[in-house]
């Protein structure tokens, strides 16, 4: 690892401030992405900004804004306390779930919910430096493309990158339409809609968000929604725990009797972002809940899909896994 | 790695030890010349609740630094220095350290504290677990700096004086590790599953997580689907996962468990 100023920030204007100050220094969370990223010699920064000590890890009722009745959740709290909390085992089991999916308990204990967002792909050719990667060394080109893609995009890629981006908790907030509140050195506080959060690769994948340089996620909020009752998070992985997906799928429905009144898919796994069946979802809504129409929405979603050589799998895996979780979801996650 | 017959020397501690647990064959063995390792192997054999007093002393006696820990490191010429002071095991240190040492490696290569292992360095194995103001975590993903003002316990710390955890003996009578690597961290982690399990947290395998209205969560009954889940972060290159489910069974069940397993269908 190289060597790096290590500074413990005591307040947000503070982290900010010394951030700004700084360009190639970067803020440390929970560390569980950076400092493996720092030992494989991806990230290099010269300075570490400790904002782990930072109050922002407050989980409450949201009691005014656009947001109002819903949850908001602190950009530094960790992932065990967000998937334990009762506020969102109560009203978003779906993101307990998919946080739970994510990982093993020790890094839950360490992971935030913030540095959870800015995870950066496991693409092994963005790990290994001695390979091409447009989105490590941009202009080296794309290892993947042509390489060994069998955990790669189905949906979104460009010529540039055909990574996959790896968090299960922001399929989870994709699919309920979450919003990142950030703050910068300079201004007020932004809010940024989840669907804009990540970006697909295009010409610069380099960025994997488009949250500005030396801003901070100070909180998740979520907005109120009736998906409790019928809401699943299934993760298909090569081994039954501790895996990244190779394919995910969050489902909540609303219904009325049997007719699902709103749909929000969103699919893990399977682009540079999280990918928001929204073809499916439009499908969906009006119809009975029923086989025949889950199978029809999933056919349809991944009917748009373009494998590369090794990941045609993925295809046929995504369709059976939003039917699959769609049933999971109707009955309430008892299989 | 060191040959079975080489290093026949006993401390004179461990020569005590050994006289205790098999008056009868000391003599044999100190003639034949035993390394530490078999001394090891043998006192783990003779482990389970009988023994556990003598195996807890014994434990005292082998986990004890060789060499003494180095504070006396001279700090001063360090890059990026930080000054740290936490809790480890129940004692206050105060040390200075580069900004780049990770908590795994201030235990094992500034403390002595070896029982925590390096085996991915890259949060992929879970060899490196401890416990954190009470948590689980990752040593070799922490930061020492990160630590400042925090309490750390390690297997070292887990046992009361010379009376093993329950988990520690679960293992022991389970045969819950084949080389040993992986069990420092295996025990610590699973510690925490109990208290985890006790507050109710959830894991994948939960039923629906979903709780009612105002409702709280209840402690969480360890099934082995549970644990396997609950564990997966910790791997055993032996394979020893079977008999690690049944000692965690056992000490959260408080009752006798048997053994089980199967092929993965
Ligand atoms: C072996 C292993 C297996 C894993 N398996 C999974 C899995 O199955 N599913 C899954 O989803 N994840 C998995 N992870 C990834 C893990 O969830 C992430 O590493 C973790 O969530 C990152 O959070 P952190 O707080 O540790 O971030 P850090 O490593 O501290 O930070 C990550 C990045 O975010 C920036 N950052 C952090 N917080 C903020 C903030 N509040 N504002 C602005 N910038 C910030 C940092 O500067 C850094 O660039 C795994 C990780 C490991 C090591
Ligand atoms: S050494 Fe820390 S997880 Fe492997
Ligand atoms: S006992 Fe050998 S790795 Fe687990």
């Amino acid at each position: 690892m190289r060597p790096f100023q290590y500074t413990r920030a005591q307040d947000v204007p503070t982290a900010l401030k010394r951030r700004e100050a700084n360009p190639n220094a970067q803020f440390l969370a929970g560390g569980t992405n950076l400092l493996d990223l720092m030992k494989e010699d991806v990230e290099r920064p010269d300075e570490l900004i400790d904002i782990s000590r930072l109050s922002l890890s407050q989980i409450k009722t949201i009691a005014s804004g656009p947001n109002a009745g819903g949850v908001s959740i602190g950009g530094l709290g960790k992932n065990t306390d967000a998937a334990n909390h009762p506020l969102v085992r109560q009203n978003y089991p779906l993101l307990s779930q998919a946080i739970l999916a994510g990982a093993s308990g020790q890094l839950r204990n360490m992971a935030t919910n913030g540095g959870n967002l800015l995870q950066r792909t496991r693409c092994p050719y963005f790990y290994d430096v001695s390979m091409p990667c447009n989105k490590r060394a941009p202009g080296t080109g794309c290892g993947a493309l042509e390489g060994i893609n069998r955990m790669h995009a189905i949906f979104g890629w460009s010529e540039q990158c055909v990574a996959v981006y790896p968090s299960d908790m922001a399929v989870a907030l994709a699919a309920l339409d979450a919003v990142v509140k950030v703050q910068g050195a300079e201004g007020p506080e932004r809010a940024i809609p989840f669907a804009d959060f990540h970006r697909l690769p295009e010409s610069t994948p380099e960025k994997d968000t488009n949250l500005n340089a030396g801003e901070l996620i100070t909180a998740l909020e979520l907005p109120k929604n009736q998906f409790a009752a019928h809401s699943y998070y299934l993760k298909v992985r090569d081994r039954a725990s501790y895996a990244f997906a190779l394919v995910s799928v969050a489902v909540g429905l609303e219904l009325n009797k049997n007719r699902i009144t709103r749909a929000r898919i969103a699919l893990g796994g399977v682009a540079h972002k999280p990918w928001r069946a929204y073809r499916a979802e439009e499908l969906l809504v009006g119809k009975e809940a029923t086989e025949v129409h889950f199978v029809a929405a999933a056919a349809a979603e991944m009917a748009e899909a373009k494998p590369l050589a090794h990941n045609g799998f993925k295809v046929e895996l995504g369709r059976r896994s939003i039917v699959r979780a769609l049933h999971m979801a109707l009955n309430e996650g008892k299989s | 790695m060191m040959e079975e017959n080489e290093a026949p020397q006993l401390t004179e501690d461990e020569k005590k030890l050994f006289e205790d647990l098999m008056p009868e064959d000391l003599d044999e063995i100190l003639d034949t010349g035993v390394n530490r390792r078999h001394f090891l192997k043998l006192l783990t054999l003779t482990g389970g609740g009988l023994l556990a007093y003598q195996a807890a002393a014994a434990e005292q006696v082998l986990t004890r630094p060789l060499s003494l820990p180095p504070e006396a490191l001279p700090p001063s010429t360090l890059e990026n220095a930080v000054d740290l002071s936490l809790r480890i095991n129940g004692t206050s240190q105060k040390l200075t350290v580069d900004s780049r040492m990770t908590l795994l490696d201030t235990l094992r290569e500034r403390l002595g504290l070896t029982g925590s292992k390096k085996g991915c360095d890259h949060g992929q194995c879970g060899a490196c677990t401890v416990l954190v103001d009470g948590r689980r975590v990752l040593s070799c993903l922490t930061l020492a700096a990160s630590c400042e003002g925090q309490s750390v316990k390690t297997i070292e710390g887990i046992a009361q004086g010379n009376t093993l955890h329950p988990m520690q003996q679960a293992f022991l009578k389970h045969d819950g590790f084949q080389c040993g690597f992986c069990t420092p961290g295996q025990i610590c982690s699973a510690v925490a599953v109990l208290d985890e399990a006790q507050k109710g947290e959830a894991s994948y395998v939960t039923g629906p997580v979903r709780l009612k209205a105002g409702a709280k969560p209840s402690p969480v009954r360890l099934s082995e689907e549970e644990i396997r889940e609950r564990m997966s972060g910790n791997l055993c290159r032996c394979g020893a996962y079977p008999n690690i489910v049944a000692a965690i069974r056992e000490v959260q069940s408080g009752k006798p468990v048997e053994q089980t397993w199967n092929f993965v269908g």
